[in-house]
């Protein structure tokens, strides 16, 4: 088996074209290279800080247009890929992670973002979060929580929490919110972080963190809508009189239970890693599947593989 | 059975031999039998044969137990169908006895388990009946432990002395099958084929020798129509697929699965069918042209992503295996009910491909054609199987497979500019740049399901609207230029024209055949290409007074017809289209076809007469 993602070969038979010769002399993309339109959110967005880590991130990492794929779902966090000029997918509601699977099982050359909101990831997608995470699949999934429906204009959402008044609970929300990083950890994802928009710097760390983890890595970045829900996440930034705590420095994390105990901890609680666990990648395990059986054919070509199938059938 | 002649000369005792062309044998039992197993050597003799073969059976959609049968028919020369009525019934139980001998022709043979069933005197007079002690014979044959196993063997070597099969061809076919580590298997397989060809001969009444095969064409295949989709799509060069489990869908995946690895492929199991879909849509926009699939249930869940795809002009295969719907429906019933959802299932005008594979071998070439079209059109494409090719077995002439097979690998090479969504070309198609290409004007493209403009980025122009959805149906209207009009079989006009597609063209053939010979003025047609149709057919249906189009599905709300009726009612606007449908969940009998065609002539006849 592979033990890392970035190592397993691109299948056999991709005509790549990219000559890491030439790779090496090109210079680093600047930020005008990145930027695609000119984002559609309300001014004062949580989201722009996002977008403008991620353009950071590539600009720092030195990462090529061709390589970088963006992805999301349904939702104004979800528009994201149009503000990136690289490849990109605006997919479903809630199923962002299923396709993203899909590009990653397939091309393991790529670095894949996937971005979205609560909503996204937690109602309607809910299901797909829990299995992606289960199997490892490679992926940064960073979503930007902003306890509310952004796009259908201020509707509870999964992490609205109690007494939230929006457009569907007139009288607050009576449904417990969830805890998206309990549920990342119980869920079994090997990368588990939380940032705020407000603190740049840190948003960036936990980015590069999660990109260089091998397997799935979760993020979740507080990202206040300033349209429906102002001033959801004051309490933790410190220019409004709130408390950014980081994640104690004798937490180890790769421990389980201390995460869980971390990620329960009262709002606005801790930002850093809480969990990370090196473990085989899905893509790993499959590529080892590959591996073990193409030996018994090495040498044959696709059609006698299959004609010894056939033979089989006669 | 038919020409049957009598050989002359045959010793006192031995029963008479005769020469045929053609036998259906229906077995019936439990499903833990292993009833399929014997079926399916029968098959592969008569494929190894070059014989033609077709077999039909039923499985209980229940886990373990329940009634199961398997009809094989084979014949010397060209098999359309599973067939009307046995020749020969195999009973195991009493259930299995009194349930068929409806299946059974006046006169035929009933080879029972005399351990369980007790024969009906007055069916006694109606049938030959010949009584052997299966169960009984079988424990002697291989030893106590073995209670309900083996029977079926040895009733394979009750069938083979009957039939007078090739032994040395059948025993190979048993090592093949149980040959491996633990010996002692083979070696009670073939102690129980034996037993069972051995039994005193002076108890079968006749035996029978199939003529010469007509079919001498090179080698053959003998496989189901799922196994021929799964081989087909890797012979197209498919290596991603996702799915979720679901009768008669699951086994496509569980090879695909087993096979993809050995060619640097696999197949996921995802939670769920939506996740799955989009796994494959997720791969193919990569630039691995990917398969999902589903029976009933299963694509429904799918429609919303295949409307993305359709919109972000994705290439998809998916494959759905029909059931009997609606909701769970009958799962191990066939029912051609899904027509609809593939064609349309779906918000927004969003065409798409449907194939409509007609037999095993044309399940194994619809998987390469779709897996192209796909491709090049950029666009969703369906595999409208159903549960009746599903699980049938065929021979079939074995493809040039080093011809056939395909390396559709993404190309990655450096592009000076791209537009995923150009309005200029032509036939609306695009050439597709895939994740992992530089761009050299550095603008990327994004696959997007919102409206877009030509690079992919989002509009509410009313005017790019109007131009992306003309582009989107120019490329289905550009393809329907491409394809092929369907073949009649029989004379280009005359009384009736039958309409049949998918898996219901082997007995509309054959109904036509009898009723000519009959000296009815009858033709038919088979539809492979539902969506887009094929140039031509306005002009084949204007020169028959009837147009029936004959489906496993409901008539509908308006009683015009079933789902293909009403399409091509409302694509070509002639009334001389009308249905003949049934709900029965089971496959057309030539018979029944003939006698509904009779009916609705008989009614339209009285209808003149009352206008005259
Ligand atoms: C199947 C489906 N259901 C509903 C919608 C409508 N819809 C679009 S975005 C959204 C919720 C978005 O909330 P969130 O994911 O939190 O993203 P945000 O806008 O807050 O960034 C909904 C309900 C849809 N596009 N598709
Ligand atoms: S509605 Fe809220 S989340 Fe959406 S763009 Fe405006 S501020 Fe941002
Ligand atoms: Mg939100």
């Amino acid at each position: 088996m592979s033990s890392s993602t970035s190592e397993i070969p691109v299948p056999s038979g991709t005509l790549a074209a990219v000559n890491p010769a030439a790779d090496a002399e090109r210079k680093g993309l600047t930020k005008k290279e990145i930027a695609a339109d000119h984002p559609t959110w309300c001014p004062g967005c949580g989201d722009f800080s996002v977008l403008a880590l991620y353009f950071k991130l590539i600009e720092k990492r030195k990462l090529w247009h061709e390589k970088i794929t963006t992805i999301a779902g349904i939702g104004c966090s979800s528009r994201f890929p149009y503000f990136v000029q690289a490849h990109g997918a605006h997919y479903i509601h809630g199923r962002a992670l299923s396709f993203a699977s899909g590009v990653s099982l397939s091309r393991p050359d790529l670095h894949l973002f996937v971005f979205g909101g609560d909503g996204d990831a937690f109602s309607i997608g809910g299901n797909h979060f829990s299995h992606t995470a289960r199997k490892n699949i490679k992926m940064t999934y960073v979503v930007m929580d902003n306890w509310v429906y952004g796009l259908t204009k201020k509707q509870t959402s999964p992490t609205s929490p109690l007494g939230f008044k929006s457009k569907t609970d007139q009288w607050g929300a009576v449904d417990y919110p969830i805890n998206p990083m309990k549920q990342a950890i119980a869920a079994g994802a090997s990368f588990v972080a939380r940032t705020t928009h407000t603190n740049p710097n840190h948003v960036l760390q936990m980015m590069e963190a999660a990109m260089d983890h091998d397997g799935f890595g979760f993020i979740e970045c507080l990202s206040e809508c300033v349209e429906f829900y102002e001033g959801a996440f004051d309490a933790s930034n410190p220019r409004k009189g709130g408390s950014f705590k980081e994640v104690p420095k004798d937490h180890d994390v790769t421990d389980e239970l201390a995460a869980y105990k971390l990620a329960g901890e009262e709002f606005p609680g801790y930002f850093g890693v809480f969990y990370k666990n090196i473990k085989p990648t899905k893509n790993a395990k499959e590529a080892g599947i590959v591996k073990n059986l193409q030996e018994k054919y090495k040498g044959l070509q696709d059609w006698q593989i299959l004609q010894k199938t056939f033979d089989r059938m006669k | 059975m038919s020409d049957t002649t009598t050989a002359a000369s045959i010793p006192e005792e031995a029963p008479k031999i005769s020469n045929i062309s053609e036998a259906i044998i229906r077995i019936a039992g439990n499903s833990q039998d292993g009833i399929q197993a014997i079926g399916g050597f029968l098959a592969r003799l008569a494929g190894r044969s070059e014989q033609e073969v077709m077999t039909f059976m039923t499985i209980p959609s229940t886990i373990s137990g329940g009634p199961s049968i398997f009809q094989v028919r084979i014949g010397s020369g060209e098999v359309l169908s599973a067939g009307d009525e046995a020749d020969v019934l195999l009973a195991f139980y009493q259930h299995s006895y009194e349930g068929h001998i409806n299946s059974l022709k006046k006169g035929g043979i009933v080879l029972f388990d005399a351990d369980h069933i007790e024969p009906n005197p007055e069916w006694q007079s109606q049938y030959h009946h010949v009584a052997i002690p299966i169960s009984s014979l079988t424990i002697e044959a291989i030893g106590g432990t073995a209670k309900d196993k083996g029977k079926n063997i040895f009733s394979l070597g009750l069938i083979a002395r009957m039939f007078d099969l090739n032994i040395p061809k059948l025993e190979k076919l048993i090592h093949e099958r149980f040959g491996g580590k633990d010996e002692s298997i083979e070696k009670n397989a073939l102690l129980a084929f034996h037993a069972g060809y051995g039994f005193s001969v002076g108890n079968l009444i006749e035996t029978f020798r199939f003529k010469d095969s007509s079919k001498k064409d090179g080698h053959q295949v003998v496989m189901n129509g799922n196994e021929a989709l799964a081989l087909g799509l890797i012979a197209a060069g498919v290596r991603f697929g996702a799915g979720y489990p679901i009768t008669p869908w699951s086994d496509i995946m569980e090879a695909l699965r087993r096979e993809l690895p050995k060619y640097g492929g696999s197949f996921i199991q995802c939670e769920d069918e939506i996740a799955s879909v989009s796994m494959a849509i997720g791969a193919g926009y990569a630039g691995r042209v990917a398969v999902t699939g589903s029976s009933g249930p299963g694509i429904a869940l799918k429609t919303e992503a295949i409307g993305w795809a359709g919109m972000a002009e994705v290439p998809l295969v998916v494959v759905n295996i029909q059931r009997g719907g609606p909701s769970t429906g009958m799962p191990t019933n066939i029912e051609q009910s899904d027509l609809n959802i593939s064609c349309y299932g779906g918000h927004g005008d969003s065409p798409r491909v449907v194939i409509a594979p007609s037999n095993v071998e044309d399940c194994f070439y619809s998987a390469i054609e779709a897996v192209n079209v796909a491709r090049k059109y950029n666009t969703p494409v369906f595999i409208l199987s159903d549960q009746a090719i599903a699980t049938r077995i065929e021979a079939f002439t074995e493809p040039n497979l080093e011809k056939v097979c395909q390396d559709i690998s993404p190309d990655l090479s450096t592009v000076a500019d791209h537009k995923p969504y150009d309005l200029s070309t032509p036939d609306g198609t695009v050439k597709r740049v895939v994740p992992g290409t530089r761009i050299l004007s550095g603008k990327y493209p994004i696959a997007t399901g919102l409206e877009h403009d030509e690079l992919g980025h989002p509009t509410g122009s009313p005017k790019l609207h109007m131009q992306m959805t003309a582009k989107r149906r120019k490329k289905f209207q550009s393809l329907a230029a491409t394809l092929p009009t369907p073949k009649i079989h029989g004379p280009a006009e005359g009384d009736v024209l039958l309409v049949g597609w998918g898996s219901t063209e082997g007995p509309i053939c054959e109904a036509v055949d009898r009723a000519r010979a009959a000296g009815q003025s009858v033709s038919s047609i088979n539809i492979r290409h539902i969506s887009p149709l094929p140039p031509g057919l306005e002009d084949i249906f204007s020169r028959f007074r009837h147009v029936f189009v004959v489906e496993i599905n409901d008539e509908g709300i308006y009683g015009i017809g079933g789902q293909l009726a009403t399409l091509l009612r409302s694509r070509f606007c002639n009334p001389a289209i009308r249905g003949i449908n049934k709900t029965d969940g089971l496959t057309w009998k030539v018979k029944e076809i003939l006698t509904r065609v009779n009916e609705r002539l008989a009614e339209s006849d009285l209808k003149s007469a009352a206008l005259a």
